[in-house]
């Protein structure tokens, strides 16, 4: 199977150990993985921010660089969900993108049909589902049943796990005392379970949350799931 | 709107001190969780929630869609039942109205049903400058008026006040209003709300006029509906001699068969109760029963603006159960204040722009103080998709260019165009890699602070990911 993967401009600047986790787990698992250089950003800063005209050329721009792929893998809740559901918006051509594209877990819980990904990761771990994964996929107990598969890894509960983290896009700017205070209290709730890990399947918002842990010296830090899902006993990753 | 919210600083402003504050947090976090999670199991009881949901929202569109033929059959039907009908196109008008009619009666104080449709056009503060005092009869807010204080949230107003709070302000301002707090009055709930019934009730049997909003309004009998807990909506609805009603025009529904929907889900949304305690229906004047007179005042302020909006008028479907309030991260941390308006949290933030308009800061900075989580979309009981509104509303504020805003459309263009250019793009993160040892952790300067105040930048990679690609998949050096 060959798939295409979007890794998403966050990850291609700032995170790209994620895009390289993932293109290991998907070979792992069998999967061909191309990278359309012509790919850059989905453009949700620009519409979420209110910006409709400003994102029209970066939508052309994705759906062009995906176009022949009935596959494209994103490592990103966030992102998959505005092509999902978002992309309608701009024309039908944009909106035959929505279902061919897949975020990570969604392909493969659902496509390759696995769970167990032959992962091997011994730490405790705690897990935040980012707010549109989790409301505007509906990815549901995906992520968890990959985790739970993970030899050597303890999954521990998050309380308050639903709650926002309060990274939120330009959100993050435009109310930095609400952002830090949302911020702060999922921090708190990561660090009473006494995880190591604090995993997540967003890069944005490991982004902020990421950036808080390092600020107050708390004693977890920030994974993105991909790269709990391709480390190996032979290959540790994260 | 109300007058009391005016010159109001933006959102960012106004939550960056709430968030300061220990005990409001502490009361919001207690209060909203609790009802959230009650909420939570109220709802899972019914197996067709999610029925109920769409057929709330079909029933709101559909009424929307001819509310002109619905608001005239409800005017034909509260007319034959004894009932006037008035129309108010703005606050001031239906401030006018109000006054006018309470004055026509002789007298000088009213008692009040919560209305919020009567907070949102500042009717308490209009009648007091007319020398009309009105009593505020349901608790919470009782405890906002004593207290000369705002309302903080749309069912439970006083949510930003603890037991102690209350205490203190029915010892201090209570015999200012009427009969006194009893001595060595306590904190205890039973005896605060048997403070305010003593309170009240010299009010309830004294009154000869009253004054509500309405939950719903029965087009095909014209009949009016309250829900409410405590009794007092009872009392004011039914022992005044006279009764005045203002309610906004999106308020009414075709059927009384189409009440039975919103009754199933506007207590569980609002209160976790199954069913609420009262449920008062009136239809014109009956005699020997109830007031003598009532006077409909139907509202727009707004409202017809709203509904000419394509994506903005799903707001005129709420049915004010504050669930959204109760679920939002960012209503529990900046509190209802911040929203400068009687309608705070996430339902505010659509609402209030869209019917005040966005020319004050504190309208304009709504649409974005939100993070798009969702979570107020979720357990909407009539399916509001607050974030597509709240997108749609930043569209028409950065469109209007206004403060902050010409400076990010260019930055946006900005972002736009190197994102258009992969290799512009690679070529910035390069150097953005290369650089990254000269990258502190901290920026300085203002511009900076709303990132680095709480949060580390992270470590720059040594090269983006698209040179990993090009160099270990396609055998190419980048």
């Amino acid at each position: 199977m060959r798939v295409a993967l979007f890794v998403t401009c966050v990850n291609d600047a700032v995170f790209p150990s994620t895009g390289v986790a993932t293109v290991r787990l998907l070979e792992r698992l069998g999967v061909e993985v191309d990278f359309p250089a012509a790919q850059t950003c989905c453009g949700q800063p620009q519409f979420n921010t209110g910006y409709r005209e400003e994102t029209r050329p970066l939508v052309r721009r994705t759906v062009r660089a995906f176009e022949g792929y009935d596959h494209v893998v994103v490592p990103s809740g966030s992102c998959a969900a505005m092509v999902r559901h978002h992309y309608p918006a701009f024309g039908p051509e944009a909106a035959a993108l929505g279902p061919r594209t897949y975020e990570l877990t969604e392909f493969l819980v659902d496509v390759l049909g696995v769970t167990d990904v032959g992962a091997y990761f011994p730490h405790k771990v705690t897990y935040h589902p980012s707010c549109h994964g989790l409301r505007m996929l509906g990815l549901g107990e995906r992520p968890r049943r990959l985790l739970e598969a993970v030899k050597g890894l303890e999954l521990v509960e998050l309380p308050g796990a639903e709650e926002c983290c309060g990274f939120g896009g330009t959100f993050a700017v435009k109310n930095p005392d609400v952002s830090a205070a949302m911020g702060a209290d999922k921090i708190a709730n990561a660090v009473s379970t006494g995880a190591g890990v604090l995993c997540g399947a967003d890069n944005s918002c490991l982004l902020h949350v990421g950036g808080m842990l390092s600020r107050q010296g708390a004693p977890l830090r920030a994974v993105h799931l991909a790269e709990i899902l391709a480390s190996t006993e032979e290959e540790p990753f994260a | 709107m109300s007058g009391i919210f005016v010159g109001m600083p933006a959102f960012p402003k106004a939550a960056r001190e709430a968030v300061q504050d220990g005990t409001l947090r502490a009361n919001l976090r207690h209060a909203t969780h609790t009802i959230r999670d009650k909420r939570a199991r109220a709802v899972a009881e019914l197996a067709d929630w999610a029925e109920l949901r769409e057929a709330g929202k079909r029933i709101k569109d559909r009424t929307l869609r001819h509310l002109d033929t619905y608001l005239i059959q409800l005017e034909e039907a509260v007319t034959a039942a004894g009932g006037t009908v008035h129309w108010a196109a703005d606050a001031a008008e239906a401030n006018r109205i109000v006054t006018e009619l309470v004055k026509a009666t002789g007298e000088s104080e009213v008692v009040k049903v919560k209305s919020m449709a009567t907070q949102e056009i500042g009717l308490n503060e209009h009648l007091e400058a007319e020398g009309i005092r009105a009593y505020e009869t349901d608790l919470a807010e009782l405890i906002v008026q004593l207290g000369e204080d705002r309302p903080s949230h749309i069912l439970v107003p006083a949510i930003h006040r603890n037991r102690g709070e209350i205490r203190d302000i029915f010892r201090e301002e209570m015999g200012k209003w009427g009969r006194q707090a009893p001595d060595g009055l306590s904190d205890s709930p039973a005896e605060l709300a048997e403070a305010a019934r003593l309170h009240l009730r010299e009010k309830f049997l004294r009154a000869k006029v009253g004054i509500s909003g309405a939950n719903f309004m029965v087009a095909e009998t014209g009949t009016l509906v309250v829900v409410e807990s405590e009794g007092n909506g009872r009392m004011c609805l039914t022992l005044p001699e006279t009764l005045i009603s203002v309610v906004g025009i999106e308020k009414v529904v075709p059927t009384w068969r189409d009440l039975e929907v919103f009754l199933q889900t506007l207590p569980r949304s609002s209160t976790a109760e199954r069913m609420n305690p009262y449920t008062s229906t009136w239809t014109g004047t009956t005699d020997g029963d109830g007031p003598k007179t009532f006077h409909l005042v139907l509202l727009d302020n707004g409202r017809t603006d709203a509904l000419a909006d394509e994506v903005g008028r799903q707001a005129l479907r709420c049915i004010r159960c504050s669930a959204c309030l109760n679920v939002c991260p960012v209503y529990e941390r900046a509190g209802g204040h911040a929203y400068g308006s009687v309608y705070p949290g996430p339902i505010g933030a659509i609402l209030t722009p869209q019917l005040r308009g966005t020319t004050s800061e504190i309208d304009a900075s709504l649409p974005y103080a939100s993070s798009l989580c969702g979570a107020c979309y979720e357990v909407c009981p009539v399916a509001i998709d607050i974030p597509e509104v709240l997108v749609h509303l930043r569209e028409k504020v950065a469109g209007q260019g206004g403060k902050g805003h010409r400076l990010e459309k260019a930055a946006m263009k900005a972002a736009g165009w190197v994102l258009d250019r992969p290799d512009v793009l690679a070529a910035g993160e390069r150097l953005a890699s290369k650089t990254r040892t000269l990258h502190p952790r901290k920026l300085p300067g203002p511009g900076a602070r709303q990132w680095t105040g709480s949060r580390d930048l992270p470590e720059m990679p040594a090269a983006p990911f698209r040179d990993w690609w090009k160099k270990n998949r396609t055998g190419d050096d980048a």
